[in-house]
């Protein structure tokens, strides 16, 4: 055991990971089915059977009864559930009398059968590596058993849990919570996209394919089209673009001006600034919306002044209400990019300044060749997931438009982004088909946006200098 | 024009033309800012003067109430039958101390994982957490509430279970600034203490949880402030008024049906939640500010 060859494929891995790299556990599944004994190879049908017969009472009888447990899992319901699944149910709901008996026959109900069915898959892919587990558990038994004359003992394994294996035991659980809350959910979704799950199958529905895909893309659908889906990626696009980079730079600017070395009572203009983060963004933005309002206190006190003679369109106005939601959004946002540049401002090093100053540069100059190279090469990871925050900035456009104004017939309104659009076919219109493949497209959206600013970024290619 | 100051002097500029500069500058500057201010403030100072207004109806004559009275405060609290705020205020209190403790756990764990073990997986882990991270949350609300169903958490007496779960399940995929911060904390105290006889899990109660005390007070009140912020998810899973909490009421009363007799008692409500917020706010930001300039300057 003491020289481990290894594959070509690990040296890479070795290689490419430096110090990060942590040598494969020499209890594989291959060397355990090749070189295993007889209790080894057996573990594989029965689990457990090689820790027990090198005395891991405990361990052993604890796979066993996840390997008993999920057979009769399989029996009572795994194996309908996944019956179930290709067809996604048939029968209808129906009651009537058949001679004299009042029969009600409940029917099937697509949705249960596609969340039990593809529960069921992820329970059968754990068992499989319950499987693995228990058959390189029973070689390590037989491995360890052979070296030091006993397998050690459960307590021995309750006491590595605590130390050399500690991982294992601190992410037991949040990775159960992320797995059953966030990739189940997930998972669930994603297949409902390749359904015909919608308002007019809401019991029975089947598989389609790739149809909603193309219902997307075609312009011959009434609740999604091509055209829509264009108008409102277009949109989020240039509202992410806007929304991220306007507050960026208005809010650098502010934080520059407070940073000046003549603006005295620095702390309390900050402090101004910083009000609005405090309060809950949910009040400041219903409250934005009822002051917005036609006969809002907005309209009203521009009216008093007769400054305008009707009210102002805030909402009504395609134009009108995408550039409030920008302009509020600054309101929101700038805040917090003050926060954040004013550390950075304060840890650029003095001696730049000096000897650019020396050099005879002017403010200008200063600012694009030094500051603004700092900045952005400190900043970009944060600009990015603002970028891909403000794609999914929920909060600030239902709270503040609900998508309005909404052209009659459309499912989706002129300030609508991808994520409130899902939210609305899902939630209000029960098309949850389309609100998966809208959920699919902004991931994709959101995944080649966040490669590419990354890869191209300083702080991405220059990351192993600073290290 | 924020660098004048800095320039160096012109051969041909004068001292008190700089000075002249310098000045105007300076007002321009406090002009802006108070004029940037103000709007920074209004809303805030409005909400709060509405909230004390004796007329409750959402649109007035004025921008700023005229009379004013504790009405809406006390109707509030006392008038329960169609929005139970107490009940609702009760709910989300519940549910945020169990989401507090159960992320400030998780992302502990997770994060010492992270930055302190070595293990296969690891780096795959963190890069899976990263996708799933790019997938939006809307999507899986649905699917939540279905599998909440499926568990039978979704009757009346659960909902608040079902949202205490909903809220902390997935928390530990948020670990990356826990994560950062535990990275600053040199290795040799880990391997001081393990040379003294620590385990693995005696370091991480020992001395990692004691050093992380600040990225600890920040985690407990973000997951303090979760259910208090979010309305999507309650608004998916709490369907009857009684398991409401509070940013949901607050929706509520917004609501075409109810805006012309509560917008009073919303504006109370509103400045009821915002003050606990904005407390726990200006304290997370100093402890997260004292963190990241820790991290930044490392």
């Amino acid at each position: 055991m003491s020289t481990v060859t290894l594959s070509q494929r690990e040296l890479k891995r070795r290689r490419k990971l430096g110090a990060e790299y942590v040598a494969p556990s020499p209890y594989t599944l291959k060397a355990a089915l090749e070189k295993g004994d007889i209790f080894t190879k057996l573990s594989a049908l029965v689990f457990g059977l090689g820790n027990i017969v090198h005395k891991q009472y405990v361990k052993g009888l604890l796979f066993l009864a996840g390997e008993v447990g999920f057979i009769l899992f399989m029996i009572f319901s795994g194996a309908h559930n996944l019956s179930m699944l290709p067809s996604l149910g048939w029968r209808k709901e129906s009651s009537g009398w058949v001679g004299d008996e009042f029969v009600h026959t409940p029917g099937d109900n697509s949705v249960t059968i596609l969340l039990y069915g593809v529960c069921t898959l992820v329970i059968c892919l754990l068992f499989l590596l319950w499987w693995s587990l228990a058959i390189r558990s029973a070689y390590k038994a037989q491995c360890l058993g052979g070296k030091n004359g006993r397998a050690p003992s459960f307590m021995d394994d309750i006491h590595t849990l605590f130390d050399s294996k500690a991982n294992i035991l601190l992410l037991a659980l949040p990775v159960a919570g992320i797995l059953i809350f966030t990739v189940l959910p997930l998972i669930f979704m994603i297949s409902m996209a390749f359904t015909s799950y919608d308002h007019n199958h809401l019991v029975l529905f089947d598989w389609v394919g790739l149809q909603n895909f193309k219902a997307v893309f075609s312009n011959s659908g009434s609740i999604i089209s091509g055209r829509l889906f264009l108008s409102v990626l277009t949109w989020t696009l240039v509202w992410a673009f806007f929304a991220t980079f306007l507050n960026f730079f208005f809010g650098l600017f502010l934080a520059m001006i407070i940073q000046r070395n003549t603006t005295r009572g620095k702390g309390f203009w900050r402090a101004v600034f910083s009000m609005s983060i405090a309060v809950p963004q949910f009040v400041s933005l219903l409250v934005m919306h009822q002051m917005l309002q036609p006969q809002g206190a907005v309209n009203r006190i521009l009216e008093q002044w007769g400054w305008i003679n009707g009210p102002m369109p805030f909402f009504t106005d395609t134009t009108w209400a995408r550039v409030t939601v920008i302009v509020i959004n600054l309101w929101v946002g700038i805040p917090y990019t003050i926060m954040q540049v004013t550390g950075i401002l304060q840890n650029i090093p003095a001696e730049l300044y000096e000897a650019a100053k020396i050099d005879g540069a002017n403010w200008w100059q200063i600012f694009v060749k030094i500051t603004m190279p700092y900045i952005i090469f400190v900043l970009t990871p944060y600009l990015i997931t603002t970028f891909t925050g403000n794609v999914n900035n929920f909060n600030v456009i239902y709270l503040l438009t609900r998508g309005d104004p909404i052209p009659v017939g459309d499912s989706a309104g002129k300030t609508d982004l991808l994520i409130t659009w899902l939210y609305k076919l899902t939630v209000d219109r029960s098309d949850y088909n389309l609100g998966a493949v809208i959920g699919i497209m902004t991931f994709i959206v959101l995944a080649v946006v966040s490669l590419i600013t990354y890869r191209s970024s300083g702080s991405y290619k220059n990351e192993e200098a600073f290290r | 024009m924020s660098k004048h100051t800095q320039i160096k002097p012109q051969s041909q500029g004068f001292m008190h033309d700089q000075r002249k500069r310098r000045i105007v500058a300076d007002i321009a500057t406090y002009v802006l800012l108070t004029v940037l201010g103000i709007i920074w403030l209004l809303p805030i100072v409005w909400i709060f003067l509405e909230s004390f207004n004796k007329n409750t109806a959402p649109y007035q004559e004025t921008f700023f109430p005229t009379e004013f009275s504790l009405d809406s405060y006390i109707s509030l609290f006392t008038e329960t039958k169609v929005l139970n705020f107490p009940r609702m205020f009760m709910n989300t209190f519940i549910i945020a101390v169990f989401v507090c403790i159960i992320s400030v756990f998780f992302v502990l764990s997770v994060a010492y994982c992270m930055s302190r073990m070595r293990f296969r997986g690891r780096r795959s882990f963190m890069n899976f957490v990263l996708i799933l991270g790019m997938f939006p949350g809307i999507m899986s609300v649905v699917a939540i509430y279905f599998i909440l169903k499926a568990m039978g958490l979704t009757s009346d007496g659960m909902t608040i279970l079902a949202l205490i779960l909903v809220y902390s399940a997935g928390t530990g995929a948020g670990f990356y600034v826990m994560k950062g911060y535990m990275d600053t904390i040199p290795t040799s105290l880990d391997e001081a203490a393990m040379l003294d006889g620590c385990t693995r899990w005696q370091v991480f109660t020992k001395i990692i949880i004691p050093m992380c005390r600040p990225m600890i007070v920040y985690q407990a009140i973000v997951g303090f402030l979760t259910p208090w912020l979010d309305f999507v998810m309650a608004k998916v899973i709490a369907r009857t008024q009684d398991n409401y909490t509070a940013s949901l009421g607050l929706w509520l009363m917004l609501d075409k049906e109810y805006i012309n007799s509560w917008f009073g008692r919303f504006a109370a409500a509103a400045v009821l939640i915002s003050i606990p917020i904005a407390i726990l706010f200006i304290v997370m930001q100093r402890f997260y500010q004292e963190s990241m300039s820790g991290a930044v300057k490392g």
